[in-house]
């Protein structure tokens, strides 16, 4: 039922629509008044320099999921860090069967906040301050003295401006753990980050919602699942990898079809022959021509080809081998390798034969080697399975850059933000 | 005895529960209490004050799957406002409380109090105990005000001076009141609940909400 009572401080009209209301805000003058006393007594008049508008009209209903709910109650209230004043709006809604809860907004952030009825228990933990509550573990965030800087409309309880409590905020996104000392007495209650253009839709209200600023302190990062999923999904594909690996090597088991050991000293006669012809069966697959030799201390230069018999289709493969070693004041010391292999891809089913010359250093001292040329074929090529894993590294690690930007972004604006001084009034209690 | 009159006005008085010890007659509001077979008029409730509660003697309700009914109330005054202890039958006979201070609901049970309570000026915030294994603890201490009864209640309870209410929570839904308007103090321990949690029926209608 409706009272309409007249403000002692302006003689406007003032309504009181709710039973349960102890102070009410006289919405022409502002000033505060005792609504348990027929007259109204004036318990604080406004001295304010700014009148707020709150973007939910009271009066207005909205359905939230735990049923309708009456904005009823207005206040600004704000924080001081280091000389920077940070204001939140919180709306105080009610509904006669239900209770009260709070819709708080920061910067275009929205937060659904109730009282909790239990008391969180502190949680282990390594650095920050934390507090488990429902098995879900609430780290410390940011304490700070709140101000109440406006209100309007009707509140159950005493209301001022200019009062103080201390507010310390626990983050476990989309959830948060507040508490409010006040002479000694701790409320808490729990908070859910609220998409702002859930409010809109609620309450009915016009037009869009002003964007979001920033990132807020329990807002839900959009990258927390993914980081898992997408490194999930990496070892998933890493695991089809390995087993596509092992299933190569059984499938194309390297075959061994030319392996003949000849020696080689520069000037002793023509250089360059041919190997005898050998065959490949099957389809187009890798061969790998390994050198190996027994150079010490030297070089060589094996110009090779594979040439096909049939169709005279070459493929090159020159390579240079050296291996030096020795001894200095760092102790043993080699260089480079006695062998090789190198892979010429995709080579069609056919007779082959190599063509070989091996050329030395000829600077008049003694050079030469024995060597050892050995072909295989169908051996699987790995290399562009290492080129997939890698590729499939890249979206994983950018998740994981994005997702810690993310969570750098939000504790910048907590106490332990690399702007923050200490100083503030802060207490590490 | 379900049925009697009342000794101040003469109207019938029923009981809906056997084992109530006092109860307000609906015409008078005399406050009656039982001695054997008779009703003795000990005073009479003072106007009660407009209550904003949608509670009601004979709102009916479950409590883990057991049904109750509001068959008596207490009022208690405090500096921000009131709030109701409702007395609740159980379909089993069983006595309960439902408390809805600023609608925030709880409902509980008498137990034996526990050893070591301290008497209400000595009761520090953060004293703790366990019960069931559970931890409570005080979070909130209320100096109230008796300002009314009716109904059925399961103890003489009239004309009471201040006296010191300490709300104990548990890291769960656990809840305590350690009540001092008795000596020793009553002790009802209960679980905090919400609205849609007791599946109310019969309450009182509330303009413009459904």
């Amino acid at each position: 039922m409706v009272r309409t009572l007249e403000c002692p401080n302006c003689g406007g009209t003032v309504q009181l629509k709710y039973e349960r209301t102890l102070n009410a805000v006289c919405i022409q003058c502002l000033s505060v008044l005792d609504a348990t006393t027929p007259a109204l007594q004036i318990l604080q008049k406004f001295q304010g320099a700014q009148r707020y508008e709150p973007r939910i009209p009271l009066g207005s209903r909205g359905k939230l999921a735990t049923g309708e709910y009456e904005a009823i109650g207005f206040q600004m209230r704000s924080i001081e860090v280091d000389g920077v004043t940070y204001s939140w709006a919180e709306y105080l809604l009610y509904n006669p069967y239900r209770g009260y809860r709070y819709l708080t907004e920061y910067n275009g952030h929205w937060n659904d906040i109730r009282t909790l009825r239990a008391i969180p228990t502190v949680a282990k933990s390594m650095s920050k301050e934390a507090l488990m509550h429902r098995g879900a573990k609430y780290t410390h965030f940011q304490t700070a003295t709140a101000a109440t800087a406006f209100v309007m409309g009707e509140f159950p309880w005493q209301v001022r401006v200019g009062e103080t409590v201390e507010v310390k905020d626990y983050v476990a996104p989309p959830s948060t753990l507040s508490s409010e000392t006040t002479a000694g007495e701790v409320v808490w209650s729990i908070g859910q980050y609220t998409p702002a253009a859930a409010v809109w839709t609620a309450f009915g209200l016009p037009g869009a919602p002003p964007p979001a600023v920033g990132i807020y302190a329990n807002q839900p990062s959009p990258f927390k699942g993914r980081v898992a999923t997408t490194w999930a999904l990496f070892g998933l594909f890493s695991l089809v990898l390995i087993l596509a690996m092992f299933l190569l090597a059984i499938a194309m088991p390297g075959q061994r079809v030319f392996d003949r050991k000849y020696s080689f000293a520069p000037g002793t006669g023509e250089p360059s022959f041919v190997t005898p012809i050998f065959r490949f069966e099957g389809g187009d697959r890798n061969v790998d021509v390994t050198i190996n030799t027994d150079l010490r201390n030297d070089w060589a230069y094996l110009s090779l080809a594979l040439i096909n018999d049939d169709t005279g289709v070459a493929y090159d493969a020159g390579k240079e081998i050296g291996y030096y070693f020795g001894t200095d004041s760092d102790g043993q010391w080699s260089e480079g390798s006695r062998g090789t292999t190198v892979t010429i891809p995709g080579v069609p089913a056919g007779t082959y034969y190599l063509r070989v010359e091996p050329e030395m250093e000829k600077d008049g001292r003694y050079h030469g080697m024995n060597y050892e040329i050995v072909v295989e074929r169908g051996k699987p090529e790995y290399i562009w399975l290492f080129l997939a894993w890698f590729a499939l590294l890249i979206p994983p690690t950018i998740t994981s850059i994005r997702a810690f930007s993310f969570e750098n972004r939000r504790w910048a604006e907590s106490d332990y933000g690399p702007l923050v001084k200490s100083s503030s009034g802060d207490d590490d209690d | 005895m379900t049925n009697a009159f009342c000794p101040s006005c003469g109207a019938p008085v029923r009981f809906q529960w056997s084992s109530a010890v006092q109860t307000t007659c609906p015409y008078c509001r005399s406050i009656l209490v039982r001695h054997d077979v008779n009703l003795e008029a000990v005073g009479k409730v003072a106007d009660l004050p407009v209550d904003p509660s949608p509670i009601q003697i004979g709102t009916e309700g479950a409590y883990r799957e057991k049904p109750f009914v509001v068959i008596g109330r207490i009022l208690y005054k405090y500096e921000l406002g009131a709030w109701n202890e409702w007395h609740l039958i159980f379909s089993d006979g069983a006595s309960g409380w439902l408390s809805d201070a600023s609608l925030e609901y709880a409902v509980s049970f008498q137990r034996p109090l526990p050893p070591n309570v301290p008497p209400a000026r000595e009761l520090p915030r953060g004293w703790t105990q366990h019960v069931d294994n559970v931890m409570l603890q005080v979070t909130t201490t209320t100096w109230a005000q008796y300002a009314g009864v009716e109904g059925e209640l399961p103890f003489e309870y009239w004309g009471k001076e201040q006296v010191l209410f300490a709300d104990m929570r548990s890291p769960d839904a656990q809840f305590a009141t350690i009540d001092y308007s008795e000596e020793p103090p009553l002790f009802f321990v209960g679980e905090a609940l919400e609205f849609d949690d007791l599946r109310f029926k019969n309450l009182k209608r509330i303009e413009g909400w459904s």
